[in-house]
């Protein structure tokens, strides 16, 4: 057997660095010189703003490679796979030495994520080999009961991780307190959020530790039947989940009397979402499952009593059910020992915007929020000045820069006007304008609206059209006022957790960001010189030497002059994309 | 709100029903008399042909018993559906909240300055269509957009235009 193994990270994020062409360069060397080392694949660690990401294992360890091209992997091999001799200075993630990005490490706790960038997704082996269904062995090998299990769950003090926070353990007593010959399980894998993409990761890179988590719960809520809605935008999730409940079949965790437990059969089919960000909400969800538009209903009935197909079911989150097997295997105290008095364990982050070091981290919840984005995620890019950052997509809120000190779990999170939602941080520096960013997620939940609601309809409608004035310099005296009202409205009269929560993000911004309304309304400025309408780039006569390279980047070709001579900028066909400014080298281009 | 995603002039002078219906046979049988039936079917249809044709809709109203108000309320109602033909590239750009705070508008705005489009319209050529989506996950690579499968990360204005000019200078010279 080969003594040296090269691990290519194949996650979305990798690939779309990239990483296929570098997975095909080392086939390619390996083949045409024969080379003896073993080519193999995992999923993304988490480090995605180092990806494509590779690592090599031999007999002294391990080390993970980052910005890995195919001239780099030409390197890899002949110095370190060849020559037994790694290139430091290409490390990111070693136990050998120290790298720079070690500190995107430091303070982590992998529960959730613990086999991310481990194992070869489509391998149940590598999944068994890291302790992969030894919870649910347990249940049967141990005679554990399905009360015996909510109970750990209730104990390890777990809550929903899709963002309302629910405790699972008490769902799933509801769930198992209603009797029918027909039970349904589901996981929530439609991940709407914009701006996260935990769902998306766990899926691509441990697929099996959902479905084991899937499988408990159905044991402790007595279902016999389980359903995976997946957005059809991650075809690789999808293609992934699919090889691992064949896998699953076949190796007899899914069926009839699974684990020799008389009677406990299952099986997980895969319902491939349509794009709708309100079929994340679980009524809607199982409308859709159900082929209906995907429109929430009244509760009570709760899915619990009545649910897919009128039946009992009960809905968790992928993040969720990552968690079951951990804590079935390993007892609620390796879980609750982490975390604050009431919100326990680990929690996944996608730390993205204008962070340094973006990507995927896992920490014990209570971490501060300082913590997370400037020694795990490094700072802000270029060293700018760090504004707010973004919870909970367009149901969550901005928390500005004075809470940065807040430890971030539900309750100190919530008390900001955010919320933790599914997990999404979205990093925003000076240059983000805040109006425009509560006008985004407006702009996304009017959208999203199934329209059912009167005031989710038209209510964010109107406060769009407020919110687009604003940023584009029109408008008036009154409208904060009227933001407001129109939002405890909508708030107040909308039946699901989109309409009640769409105006999370203007609350928050007018909350702390007043002053940047009342400078686009009266003074006709965008702070943060974001909002093009209210924006011109001017060329600088004195500055400009005429190196035309802001010529060659404009998309639109709207500078035009001679070579060595001032460039001028043609303001009616220009878009105001910035990319002259951002690559002059003379500091020639003015933004107003 | 959702239904307002609808192009208001479906087919652009195509002929909409010129599909050979015998293609989406297996599905049908695949899926007929099966509760929760509708999506998946709508799905597949679109597979084939990379739209739903109003003769498909038909033929899945005779073969299946769904109603076509059923059908349509559903097409209409989630964004993965289309109902008139597409170009052979869809390019989706990410407009989820990390591409936006890092530029998405920036990009969209040059490749319909380029492609002479708007978003969800299909270039005269048949070649691309441009479309907007909410977010592809790949936050960390923002802007990112996505041509077919592939996926492009950490894009300008001009680095977009120049993968989607690269990809119109290969379909001439496959042509040629």
């Amino acid at each position: 057997m080969a003594e040296t193994k090269v691990i290519v990270g194949l996650g979305s994020c990798g690939i779309a660095a990239g990483a296929n062409k570098v997975y095909n360069k080392f086939k390619e060397l390996k083949e045409a010189d024969n080379l003896d080392f073993e080519l193999a694949k995992t999923s993304c660690i988490g480090m995605c703003f180092r990806e494509p990401l590779v690592e090599v294992v031999d007999e002294n360890g391990s080390m993970i490679y980052g910005d890995v091209d195919e001239e780099k992997a030409i390197d890899i091999i002949q110095q370190h796979v060849l020559g037994h001799n790694p290139i430091k200075e290409y490390v990111v993630k070693t136990d050998q030495f120290e790298t720079p990005d070690q500190t995107y490490f430091d303070g982590q706790v992998k529960i959730a994520l613990r086999n991310c960038g481990y194992i070869d997704p489509e391998n149940i082996h590598e999944y068994e080999a890291r302790g992969g269904y030894q919870a649910l062995k347990k249940l049967a090998h141990e005679s554990i009961t399905p009360e015996q299990v909510i109970q750990t769950i209730i104990d390890s003090g777990l809550r929903g991780r899709g963002g309302g926070g629910f405790p699972t353990g008490m769902k799933w007593r509801f769930a198992r307190a209603n009797q029918s010959d027909e039970k349904y399980i589901i996981c929530n894998a439609d991940e709407g959020d914009p701006g996260a993409f935990m769902d998306r990761s766990l899926l691509e890179g441990d697929p099996h530790a959902v479905i084991e988590g899937m499988i408990i719960g159905a044991y402790a809520i007595g279902a016999n039947q389980g359903v995976i809605y997946c957005r059809a935008e991650y075809p690789l999730a999808i293609k992934r989940l699919n090889i691992a409940l064949d896998q699953a079949r076949e190796h007899g965790y899914l069926g009839k009397n699974i684990m020799g437990i008389q009677g406990f059969n299952l099986d997980i089919y895969i319902k491939e979402g349509a794009g709708a960000f309100v079929c994340g909400e679980e009524t809607a969800l199982m409308a859709s499952i159900e082929g209906k538009r995907g429109m929430p209903s009244k509760r009570p009935p709760f899915p619990a009593e009545k649910g897919l197909w009128q039946r009992p079911s009960n809905i968790n989150n992928v993040e969720t059910f990552a968690n079951v097997p951990y804590i079935v295997a390993n007892g609620p105290e390796s879980y609750n020992k982490y975390g604050t008095e009431k919100s326990k364990g680990t929690k996944v982050f996608a730390l993205t915007g204008k962070i340094k070091h973006g990507g995927l981290v896992e920490v014990p919840m209570g971490t501060p929020l300082r913590d997370i984005i400037y020694k795990l995620g490094g700072g802000i890019q270029n060293d700018k000045k760090f504004k707010a950052v973004q919870l909970g997509g367009p149901s969550g809120g901005c928390i500005p820069e004075h809470l940065i000190d807040i430890q971030v779990d539900y309750e100190q999170v919530n008390a900001t006007g955010a919320i933790m939602g599914s997990g999404g941080m979205v990093v925003m520096d000076e240059t983000t304008c805040m109006v425009d960013v509560a006008r985004f997620f407006l702009d996304f939940t009017q959208k999203e609206s199934c329209g059912k609601c009167t005031f989710c309809r038209i209510g964010t409608k109107r406060m769009l059209e407020i919110l687009t004035r604003i940023t584009e310099g029109e408008g008036q005296e009154g409208d904060i006022e009227k933001l407001e009202e129109l939002a405890l409205q909508v708030k107040e009269s909308s039946l699901c957790g989109l309409g009640q929560t769409a105006p999370n993000p203007v609350l928050t911004t007018i909350k702390y960001f007043r002053h940047e309304y009342e400078a686009h309304i009266r003074d006709k400025k965008c702070p943060a010189h974001s909002c093009t309408k209210l924006l011109t780039y001017e060329i600088d006569p004195n500055k400009c030497t005429g190196c035309t390279v802001c010529a060659v980047k404009c998309p639109v070709k709207a500078i035009d002059g001679e070579r060595k001579k001032v460039h001028h900028i043609n303001q009616d066909i220009c878009i105001k994309c910035g990319d002259c400014y951002n690559n002059c080298r003379f500091d020639a281009i003015t933004k107003n | 709100m959702r239904v307002q995603r609808l192009p208001q002039k479906s087919g652009n002078g195509v002929l909409a029903d010129d599909v050979d219906l015998s293609l989406i046979e297996p599905l049908i049988q695949k899926y007929k008399g099966k509760k929760g039936n509708l999506i998946p079917l709508l799905q597949g249809v679109q597979s084939v042909y990379g739209y739903i044709p109003r003769a498909a809709f038909e033929r899945l109203a005779d073969e299946t018993g769904l109603t076509l108000s059923d059908m349509y309320g559903v097409a209409t109602f989630y964004a993965q559906f289309r109902l008139s033909p597409v170009g052979k590239h869809i390019i989706k750009v990410c407009h989820g909240t990390a591409c936006h705070v890092q530029g998405a508008d920036a990009i969209s705005l040059a490749l319909k300055e380029a492609l002479k489009v708007n978003d969800g319209e299909t270039t005269p050529d048949k070649l691309f269509t441009l479309e907007t989506v909410a977010c592809l996950g790949c936050c960390s690579l923002a802007p990112v957009m996505m041509i077919d499968e592939e996926t492009y990360g950490k894009l300008t204005g001009s680095s977009a235009v120049k993968i989607v000019k690269e990809i119109k200078i290969k379909e001439t010279q496959q042509k040629g």
